[in-house]
């Protein structure tokens, strides 16, 4: 068995929402191995949101442990956290999140950016992954000069870019059109075969049905935890 | 997420800055800036004003206390000038009626001779007189003043010969028919060929002009603003005293409309050269004590070109003064636009914020951002404002004639006070930037 590189145990997290106290998450507990191909479900509500929050180190849980690698980043300080976030997370966005006033490259290096990577190397690496998704052609251009399949590329360019342990992708096709959605996930296959951990969180049955494991929350509980 | 001390970003801030770092966050910040140039010109343009005004009109009060400054050195601050002033009350007597009778007022021959005799730390005495008079080369006519002086006149008044010669000690003695032109007299007598060797005529008699000053410049103008009215404005001609006095005797005959009189002045000017500066104060309170007690009336007037000086340099102090505080007012609101706008680029570009946390950015990281936006403004309006305040200056220079000087550590100061104030004011945007939470601003549309 590979060596476990999440491991959430009996998480909990609850927001404080004027005088109710409203519990998101009620003791989560599952580990992800390397290479893993994972899709998160549920209806809205469940808790998805929350537990993609939390597994991408955005913010801390209320209760219990988040082994990220081998160290505990549950209760880390906020800058440390944005190293782990910068240094060995990959973040995919439903609305691609891409920076508007840089180009192609640049926003793909970003993440080394902050990093304090030198800028010829940084270039570099940007280059060869906008490469790899098939925007070499394209390294100028601004978001705006590009399509949804597109832009959604070079947010996987740039999640790729740190060399992560894990990929999160939220509804990465979320506001694409059938023909680059199934672009994107066949992108997404490609990745896995080749190694990356992707966690994607959908609430598409024929998407999830692309994972080999699938797990299903409601009411901030799993309901159900399925390799297939 | 709480909000921790901001003072541990600044330190986290410091411990990463290196300067490959700088670089790469002020073109990050151009690129940002340049995304929206108008709303950046538009948002500088408080700093622009202010830096402007500022350098423009230090520039030009500089230039005026120099004239200010100019025309009291021109006067020798080791002098002490007496002028001879006509008594209010005579003046009253003489406007109310035609009657003539002679007027008998100013500083005489007596004055100068108790001066030297009883004043120690005087050395040299230059007696003045003034007449009125049209000056004529064949048919061309000037208004000028006649000054009747000694031959030390150039070195106690600081006014150099620029052409021929002054007269000298022989001159005097000989009583002789020369004069040394002031240099606004030339164009007017002698448009074509040059005056020295000519012959000019005043009244009845004819002067070889032997010399022509130096000009003096606008500073002249301000000068003896009692006895000359605008037709003799700088235009004076210089002939020995002793042939003023074997012309014209004491009494001076003056025809006005309607009306005749005659004034008995033996000296309209006298200027004391004062041995060393700080004897001067001293000197002229004796003088002071002296003329007042031969004179029944205040017939007279004592300058001291060194007090003016002082008093030159106090106004200028003042004056920087009230320039620094509008400075520092019109920065202030220049900056707290700039906040203002910051505040709001800061809310529209929540969701960019969200990104950078998100992949990787810490909080310092984002206040070095905006930070360096901020100053970025500011500088570049700091900048744009030192490039139109040194411009404006010579503008005036040259379409009002006005003399202006641009010292060096003026628009060296303005630029560093509005980068200051770049930071100054960039600190809170940044840190509103900082503090936000990566999951809220993730989800800001």
């Amino acid at each position: 068995m590979a060596a476990s590189i999440v491991q959430f145990e009996d998480v909990r997290k609850t927001y404080q929402m004027g005088p109710v106290t409203v519990e998101a998450l009620r003791g989560v507990s599952f580990g992800i191995e390397t290479g893993e191909y994972i899709s998160i479900m549920g209806p809205s509500g469940c808790g998805k949101s929350t537990l993609l929050n939390l597994l991408g180190c955005l913010d801390r849980p209320t209760a219990g442990r988040y082994l990220l690698g081998v160290q505990d980043v549950s209760q880390m300080p906020d800058d440390e956290l944005s190293a782990v976030r910068g240094e060995r997370l990959g973040f995919v966005f439903q609305s691609y999140n891409l920076i508007q006033q840089l180009t192609v490259v640049e926003n793909i290096e970003i993440p080394l950016y902050y990093q304090g990577r030198p800028e010829g190397e940084s270039r570099e690496r940007a280059t060869e992954l906008a490469a790899r998704v098939g925007l070499e052609a394209r390294l100028e251009h601004k978001p705006f000069e590009l399509s949804g399949g597109q832009q959604q590329r070079v947010a996987i360019a740039r999640a790729l870019v740190n060399d992560p342990l894990v990929i999160l992708a939220d509804e990465p096709t979320g506001n694409l059109d059938s023909t680059s959605g199934s672009d994107i996930l066949r992108l997404f296959d490609e990745l896995n075969q080749q190694g990356k951990t992707i966690i994607m969180v959908t609430h598409d049955t024929s998407i999830s049905k692309r994972t080999r494991r699938s797990i299903r929350l409601r009411d901030g509980q799993i309901e159900s935890d399925v390799r297939q | 997420m709480s909000v921790n001390n901001p003072s541990g970003f600044f330190e986290n801030l410091w411990r990463d800055l290196t300067a490959a770092r700088l670089r790469r966050t002020v073109r990050l910040g151009f690129k940002s800036l340049w995304l929206h140039r108008l709303r950046s010109l538009l948002t500088v343009l408080g700093i622009v004003f202010g830096v402007c005004s500022v350098i423009a009109m230090l520039a030009i009060g500089e230039g005026a206390s120099w004239e200010a400054q100019e025309r009291i050195k021109s006067l020798g601050s080791h002098n002490i000038i007496l002028k001879s002033v006509k008594p209010p009350e005579e003046q009253k007597v003489s406007d109310k009626g035609s009657q003539s009778y002679v007027m008998q007022y100013g500083v005489t021959y007596t004055d100068v001779k108790n001066i030297r005799a009883t004043i120690p730390g005087v050395t040299v005495v230059m007696p003045a007189r003034l007449i009125r008079e049209y000056a004529w080369n064949i048919s061309r006519r000037v208004d000028c003043e006649m000054v009747g002086t000694v031959s030390w006149y150039p070195e106690m008044r600081n006014h150099r010969v620029a052409q021929g010669r002054f007269f000298t000690e022989t001159d005097m003695d000989g009583k002789a028919s020369v004069c040394v032109l002031g240099a606004e007299m030339v164009p007017a007598l002698f448009p074509l060929e040059s005056p020295l060797g000519k012959h000019i005529r005043v009244g009845a008699n004819y002067y070889q002009v032997i010399g022509v000053m130096e000009p003096r410049g606008t500073d002249v103008k301000n000068e003896d603003k009692s006895d000359a009215d605008s037709k003799t404005v700088g235009k004076y001609m210089y002939v020995p005293l002793e042939t003023i006095k074997l012309r014209y005797g004491e009494v001076l005959m003056r025809r006005r409309t309607g009306s005749f009189e005659a004034e008995r002045v033996q000296l309209h000017e006298v200027t004391v050269k004062v041995h060393s500066l700080e004897e001067v104060r001293s000197v002229a309170d004796a003088i002071k004590q002296t003329l007042e007690h031969n004179h029944k009336k205040k017939d007279y007037d004592i300058v001291v070109p060194l007090e003016q000086l002082k008093q030159a340099e106090e106004t200028k102090r003042i004056f920087n003064i009230v320039l620094g505080s509008i400075a520092a007012i019109s920065l202030l609101v220049g900056g707290i636009g700039i906040m203002n706008i910051m505040l709001a680029s800061v809310t529209e570009r929540t969701r960019e914020i969200g990104i950078r946390r998100a992949l990787g950015a810490r909080r310092h990281d984002i206040i070095l951002q905006f930070l360096v936006e901020t100053v970025l403004l500011a500088g570049a309006g700091g900048i744009i404002g030192v490039l139109l305040g040194v411009a404006i200056p010579f503008i005036v220079t040259w379409t009002a004639g006005m003399k202006t000087i641009v010292t060096l550590w003026s628009p060296v100061l303005a630029f560093t006070i509005s980068a200051l104030v770049g930071v100054v004011f960039g600190i809170y945007p940044a840190l509103r930037a900082a503090q936000m939470d990566p999951v809220e601003a993730l989800r800001h549309e």
